[in-house]
């Protein structure tokens, strides 16, 4: 299982997984793009991101704005990520994904932001879990 | 947890552990049973543990689970020793409600909802990937975020009465774009005049029930008569900003001893206090913008269909957002830094916050109901100065997920009872319409009945929708 929806009143709340953290982070960001638009989008157009952090958690949530950053400055719509690297001693990111134009897809959910609501970033195990509350 | 019921519909949270005051929720049994299924409480308790706090950490009637602050909150703040928190105003900054009047009757519109509801949709820009159209330069963009809605209307697109009937004259004081980071206005360059998703909308009502004669009459109001809501907020701009001092005031406080990383707050006199309130009060005034523009083209769409229409601003409500305000504290008047989220002001007669032409009379409360229920209309009281810092409720607040919504709503039914009604709708996706079913909000009559019958905002008309454009 990449990701699972957990009930919340009125945000949405996920939990991703994976075997690496840059992995659960991969699935962290297609649970969001997930919870807007369900179905396949096209891999039109080609971004690189590079971000900087200052813990796990700060990390995934500057990572998850800058894709809502782009979805609202330049409209992009993520479809995959191709690869995505994390230097966990430095919390840096970098990834190169792929997304078309949003206004091409029927997407019914308006994310806000990002929230440190419960959020966590953990390894149980061999397992990373991230976990992350969306307002909207 | 002991929650004590003091008197009909006010619910007690005594003081233990960490908390300043107590919890206060203004709610019946009914909804009262609802709240408690959340973490509504434990929220409510959290805000009661901030430095400064005044007399309660209160929730009102609408209220459900937020980050660190619950929605339907209010909390007052001591100037000298409390704190601001973008958590307690939420992301979407003045996330508002704005109601106009015309001068059309409900048989008006009901052969040409078709005609309406598709004008209005191919106008307004909604939903997720469609920008404005409203083109403006950033030295323009920083001179709309220091005015508001004033700004908007000084470059033509609408009237002073307008601004002249919006809290805060549509634009809050203090506002300092400088004080916006870049990364927030890029989001914003794009986004002036355009409506959202999610919840918010753009609805074409009439007058269905009139509860004071006089207050409606006062505020040009009759039975039929067809009002137009537009609901939406800050957009990218507001979250931004949210985000941007979340951030910030890690850095500078820390949040290890926070009991949920979204209270995060600064002193009020700290200059990060300072630059957040005026970033803050900037995304407030790129709201009123926002709606003023829909508002001149809600103008332009009707007056091609109705060439003799008139459209008048009765009032503009702020929903999310941290004020500063004078109030009665242990009997005595004292300034305070109110956080609102997911809250109205709701104040009564004589204030001089209400506009000249309401003084008399209270200001307008606007609260609006889910998809295809009715809102109301309602006016501030001495009550709720009393009781709740000014405060009532915003909209029926939700009670339902959105994975048990998808799993037990069925489209086709919502669909088939907004037609019995008579509701043309048009909504950028059909899963808005699961979504956003009333099933997960509460009972909107349920919510204003209590703040009727506790005082701290009374019902003067009831609106029901005609048509309705959801993002």
């Amino acid at each position: 299982m990449k990701f699972k929806f957990l009930e919340h009143t009125a945000d949405i709340k996920f939990q991703a997984f994976g075997k690496t953290m840059s992995e659960a982070f991969k699935n962290s960001a297609l649970a969001m793009f997930n919870s807007m638009y369900d179905k396949k989008v096209k891999p039109v157009k080609k971004v690189k991101i590079k971000i900087k952090g200052k813990d796990n958690e700060n990390l995934l949530y500057e990572f998850l704005e800058e894709l809502l950053f782009l979805l609202d400055t330049k409209h992009f719509f993520l479809s995959s990520i191709k690869s995505l690297k994390i230097d966990k001693k430095n919390f840096k990111l970098e990834a190169e994904m792929t997304g078309d134009h949003a206004k091409n897809y029927d997407i019914h959910i308006d994310i806000k932001a990002i929230t440190y609501n419960e959020m966590f970033v953990k390894k149980i195990k061999d397992k990373h879990i991230t976990q992350v509350v969306l307002d909207v | 947890m002991q929650i004590k019921k003091i008197s009909e519909n006010i619910y007690e949270i005594p003081k233990t552990g960490c908390m300043n005051v107590p919890g206060l929720v203004y709610a019946s049994e009914k909804i009262m049973n609802a709240i408690k299924q959340d973490k509504t409480i434990e929220q409510i308790k959290n805000v009661a543990c901030l430095p400064g706090i005044l007399k309660a950490s209160i929730a009102l009637s609408d209220a459900h689970q937020g980050y660190g602050f619950p929605i339907g909150g209010v909390a007052a703040f001591d100037m000298k020793k409390g704190v601001i928190s973008p958590g307690g105003v939420g992301y979407d900054i003045n996330c508002s409600v704005r109601l106009v009047k015309t001068n059309l009757m409900k048989k008006d519109i009901e052969p040409n909802k078709e005609k309406i509801v598709n004008a209005l949709f191919r106008k307004i820009p909604s939903g997720v990937g469609r920008g404005s159209k409203f083109q403006i330069t950033r030295p323009e963009l920083n001179k709309l975020l220091e005015n508001g809605a004033q700004y908007v209307v000084d470059k033509g697109y609408g009237v002073k009465e307008d601004y002249l009937h919006m809290e805060e004259e549509g634009k809050l004081p203090g506002a300092d774009a400088s004080k916006v980071s870049e990364r927030a206005i890029k989001r914003g360059l794009g986004q002036v005049g355009t409506l959202g998703a999610g919840n918010h909308f753009l609805e074409v009502q009439y007058v269905d029930e009139i509860f004071n004669k006089e207050i409606a009459k006062a505020w040009g109001l009759k039975k039929n008569q067809v009002t137009i809501m537009i609901h939406c907020g800050s957009r990218g701009l507001g979250h931004q900003v949210a985000s941007d001092y979340i951030k910030k005031m890690e850095d500078k406080y820390g949040f290890k001893d926070l009991p949920d990383r979204e209270l995060i707050n600064a002193p009020i006199n700290s200059q990060l206090g300072k630059d957040y309130y005026a970033a803050m009060a900037a995304a407030a005034n790129f709201a009123f913008a926002n709606k003023q523009l829909i508002t001149y083209w809600v103008r332009k769409e009707m007056k091609y269909l109705f060439p003799k229409i008139k459209i008048d601003v009765i009032y503009d409500v702020c929903h999310n957002i941290a004020k500063f305000e004078k109030h009665i504290v242990d009997g005595k008047p004292q300034e305070v830094c109110i956080h609102r989220k997911g809250a109205t002001r709701s104040f009564g007669p004589g204030r001089k916050e209400v506009p000249a032409t309401y003084r008399k009379i209270g200001q307008p409360v606007i609260i609006p109901g889910s998809m295809g229920t009715s809102s109301y209309l309602l006016v501030g009281t001495k009550k709720a100065e009393e009781l709740t810092f000014g405060s009532t409720v915003h909209g029926a607040g939700r009670v339902m997920g959105r994975g048990q919504a998808f799993k037990t709503i069925d489209k086709s039914k919502v669909e088939q009872d907004l037609k019995q009604k008579g509701i043309k709708l048009k909504s950028g996706s059909w899963k808005t319409l699961v979504d956003e079913a009333p099933e997960v909000y509460k009972d909107i009559d349920e919510v204003v009945k209590v703040v009727d019958e506790l005082g701290i905002s009374k019902k003067v008309v009831r609106l029901k929708p005609l048509t309705v454009i959801k993002g």
